[in-house]
C-alpha cells in the first residue's frame, strides 16, 4: 500500500498494493484509518489500478472506510477500477455512495 | 486412479487466511484447461475465495481445521466442491439473504453467497450443525465459438 498526502489539496491517495480478500483487508484496514485519522483529508482516493483481484471482503473494508470517512467530513473516491472488481462493487449497491472512476475512463 | 470424469483434483489445507488466495488461484489454474475467458477466471477465483473464507471465518471460527477441495471437469463445466467439518450452519437460507451476516462486527459485507450465487451457474448448499457445510458450485464456460456467434446475434438484434 502506498499512501501519499497532498498537502493543498488536503487529499490523501490511499494506492492498494496487493489483492484485496479476507486474508489482507486486516492489515489495509489498521493502515488506512491510521492515514486518514493522521490527516483528516478533505477528500480520499483509493486508487485501484494495481489491484487484480478483490472479493467480498473487500466491501466490507470500503464501507467501513468510507463511514469513518464520512464521519470524519471527508469524501471517498475510488479510481482505476476493473470491470470485474466493479461488478462487485455495482452488486453491493457501494456504487450509489462513493464515486467510482473505471480503469481506462476519463 | 480411474475417474468417472474427464478430469478432477482433490486438495487439502489448513484454515489459514493465508490459504484463501492459494485456494483460488489453484483452482484457477486447474479450470483454466477448458480456455476460459478472463472474465470468467474473475467469476470462478472470486466465488472460490467467499466459500473459502466462510469456511474459515464461520465454520472454524478461531479454532483451525482442514478445508477440502474437490473440483470436476465435465464436457463444458466444471463443478467445485468446497467442504469443511466446522460448526455448520443453522438455517441456510438465512445465510444465503443478501447483506446477512452473523458477524456484523467484523465489516463483513454479507455478499459471499450472494456473490457465488450470481457468479457461478449453480450453487447448493449442505449444512448440518456441529459435522460441517458443503457448497457446491457449477459454471460452464462458453466455447469461443459461441462467444463469437453471441456477439453477432447482439449486433442483428441491436
Amino acid at each position: 500500500m502506498d499512501v501519499s498526502y497532498l498537502k493543498q489539496d488536503k487529499l490523501l491517495i490511499i494506492k492498494f498494493t496487493e489483492e484485496i480478500d479476507h486474508h489482507t483487508t486486516e492489515k489495509i484496514r489498521r493502515r488506512a484509518d491510521y492515514e486518514i485519522e493522521r490527516y483528516i483529508p478533505r477528500k480520499i482516493i483509493f486508487d485501484f489500478d494495481k489491484v487484480s483481484f478483490m472479493d467480498s471482503a473487500g466491501i466490507g473494508l470500503l464501507l467501513g472506510r468510507y463511514k469513518n470517512a464520512t464521519a470524519l467530513g471527508s469524501k471517498v473516491e475510488l479510481e482505476n477500477v476493473n470491470k470485474n472488481i466493479y461488478k462487485i462493487l455495482k452488486m453491493s449497491g457501494i456504487t450509489r455512495l462513493i464515486q467510482i472512476k473505471e480503469k481506462g475512463c476519463a | 486412479m480411474l475417474s468417472k470424469y474427464d478430469n478432477e483434483m482433490r486438495l487439502e489445507f489448513l484454515s489459514k487466511s493465508a490459504n484463501e488466495a492459494f485456494a483460488r488461484i489453484t483452482v484457477a489454474a486447474f479450470a483454466s484447461q477448458l480456455d476460459p475467458t478472463i472474465d470468467e477466471i474473475a467469476d470462478i477465483k472470486t466465488a472460490v475465495s467467499e466459500a473459502v473464507t466462510n469456511c474459515i471465518i464461520h465454520a472454524y471460527e478461531d479454532t483451525q481445521g482442514i478445508i477440502k477441495l474437490h473440483c470436476i471437469i465435465q464436457d463444458n463445466s466444471i463443478i467445485i466442491e468446497i467442504s469443511d467439518n466446522g460448526k455448520g450452519i443453522e438455517d441456510v437460507n438465512i445465510a444465503k439473504e443478501p447483506l446477512y451476516t452473523s458477524k456484523p462486527n467484523l465489516e463483513r459485507s454479507g455478499m459471499g453467497f450472494t456473490i457465488m450465487e450470481s457468479f457461478m451457474d449453480k450453487l447448493s448448499v449442505e449444512s448440518v450443525l456441529n459435522l460441517g457445510t458443503k457448497v457446491t458450485m457449477e459454471k460452464t464456460i462458453k466455447k469461443a465459438k459461441n462467444i463469437l456467434e453471441e456477439q453477432e446475434n447482439k449486433c442483428t438484434t441491436a
